[in-house]
């Protein structure tokens, strides 16, 4: 297949689908207030932008908020988790428990704790995207090779060095690829955080569309929740190409 | 030179776990001295290896003495007078070959020697490595990338170097390629080596002396000097009758030892 062909595909099988759906579903007679068509889902970009924006902005700021602070967290908890035992064995078990515990009946108490602002969502943001990369990241620090161990060993080198030099350049493929789920999971937090309790956000776009029955803003809210999750993914591949261009051995 | 290159008597080799200990190689008593070419041949599970990790201080003998440059071998790995070659090169994927080289500079705090400049670019020369400086190892060859690991075990001019099977896993053109480069960087150097090795031939080609290891349990077999059969500075020709005939002779001895 020519490389033309391979990047037409997908477009054909996405223009088809919206195609369908524009053309096809109304005759099928689904009522609109269930699934209205592409162009007038488009169409609240245009006519209610300033709806989308005002909206759009929070969320964003929260999951950006939540995925830094979330992933700086984890990768720190895993350093300290990776080089002391004792640390590791006392607490690794408190911080599994603790992800055993689903968010949202978690998020109560961080409501009494923070109230229904930005911050709240945040945290929820965070703690989500917490777990996984808290688990890659120790796992990418161990992953330097017996031999590689061994020569720097043979170099005399310190803990520090060895962490600046072996450790955590080895840990970065692990630690990009949970950081590629992590763009998708920290929307997720913040919007999950905005229905719990929110009056502006994506969130709360969603819920206030679903209980007035207006559709087209639900799905452009939809739309632009998912834009939001593959920016953040495409920022975060982007970086992830640039860090580890020569990498793979 | 004064002293031996590395001395051991009764030593026993092994791993220690808890109060149990594994034996892997027993009763070494071994001379090497300073500037020779040692190559230690022998079945896997010999010991070979354990033995120059013993030397490069990654292992602790269970026991009997060795010293190394009249010194510990701890003490020997912290002034940087041992270089070791694993199987594997080793390299580190986000460095350049050049970045590579250097890493011994970059590591070790205090006990890192810097490294005069035109160094690496004369390493990069001796190695057959010029122009490929910039590369990183994804780029290069496996022979390419076993060369840039002997030019970083070199870079701190070590007196001994230590090789772990560096070419078991090239292949025979490659191997018989680098056999006679390592010989040219070794009368260059004057540095004494060390040579882990399963394939009797490379063995044989290589060492002045030989060390035939048996398995099961570890134990040397022969420690022999191959000098009478090669011409003062080492070299020989493979097809060599005498050469071909010592190499059916350390297979026969091998082949009764198991």
């Amino acid at each position: 297949m020519s490389r033309l062909t391979s990047l037409a595909a997908p477009v054909f099988g996405a223009l088809s689908i919206l195609l369908a759906w524009q053309f096809l579903l109304p005759l099928s007679g689904v009522p609109a207030y269930i699934a209205p068509t592409p162009t007038k889902i488009l169409s609240v970009f245009f006519s209610q932008t300033e709806l989308i924006l005002s909206n759009f902005t929070p969320t964003a700021i929260e999951a950006l908020a939540g995925f830094v602070f979330g992933n700086t967290a984890a990768v720190l908890f895993a350093i300290i988790f990776a080089y002391s035992k004792f640390i590791r064995q006392a607490y690794f078990p408190v911080v599994l428990f603790f992800n055993t515990i689903p968010i949202l009946a978690l998020s109560p108490i961080i409501i009494l704790i923070f109230g229904l602002g930005m911050t709240t969502k945040i945290i929820i943001a965070a703690i989500i995207c917490f777990f996984p990369t808290l688990v890659n990241m120790i796992r990418g620090l161990g992953s330097a090779t017996h031999n590689e161990e061994e020569l720097f060993h043979v170099l005399s080198a310190n803990k520090f060095e060895t962490f600046m030099r072996l450790h955590f350049p080895r840990s970065l493929p692990m630690l990009f690829s949970s950081l590629r789920i992590a763009t998708a999971t920290a929307v997720i937090g913040a919007i999950v955080g905005e229905w719990i309790g929110a009056d502006k956000g994506l969130g709360a776009l969603i819920i206030r569309a679903t209980f007035n029955y207006q559709s087209d803003q639900l799905y452009a809210a939809i739309v632009a929740a998912s834009f939001l999750s593959i920016t953040l993914f495409a920022i975060v591949a982007a970086v992830e190409a640039r860090v580890l261009r020569h990498h793979s051995q | 030179m004064a002293g031996a290159a590395i001395e051991a008597q009764g030593l026993n080799i092994g791993y220690r776990n808890g109060a149990k200990t594994a034996t892997v190689l027993s009763d070494v008593n071994l001379t090497v001295e300073q500037g020779e070419f040692l190559t230690i041949l022998g079945p896997s599970g010999c010991g070979k290896s354990t033995l120059l990790r013993v030397v490069a201080n990654l292992l602790e003998p269970l026991d009997g003495t060795i010293s190394v440059l009249g010194e510990s071998p701890a003490a020997i790995r912290k002034k940087r007078e041992t270089g070791f070659v694993f199987q594997e090169a080793t390299l580190l994927p986000w460095r350049t070959v050049r970045d590579n080289i250097r890493l011994p500079a970059s590591v070790g705090g205090r006990l890192a020697k810097p490294i005069p400049k035109g160094r690496v670019n004369n390493l990069l020369g001796l190695l057959g490595l010029e122009g490929l400086g910039e590369r990183y190892p994804s780029q290069l060859s496996g022979g390419q990338r076993q060369r840039v690991a002997i030019a970083r075990a070199l870079i701190d001019e070590p007196r001994i170097l230590l090789m772990d099977e560096p070419f078991g896993a090239l292949d025979e053109i490659t191997r018989d390629r680098l056999n006679d480069e390592l010989l040219s960087i070794w009368r260059a150097t004057g540095t004494t080596i060390l040579f882990v090795t399963h394939s009797i031939e490379e063995a044989v080609y290589l060492g002045q002396r030989i060390m035939v290891l048996g398995a099961n349990p570890g134990r040397i077999l022969n420690l022999h000097d191959l000098t009478p059969i090669k011409t003062a500075d080492n070299t020989c020709r493979r097809e060599d009758p005498a050469i071909v005939s010592e190499i059916a002779a350390q297979r026969a001895l091998l082949a009764q030892a198991s």
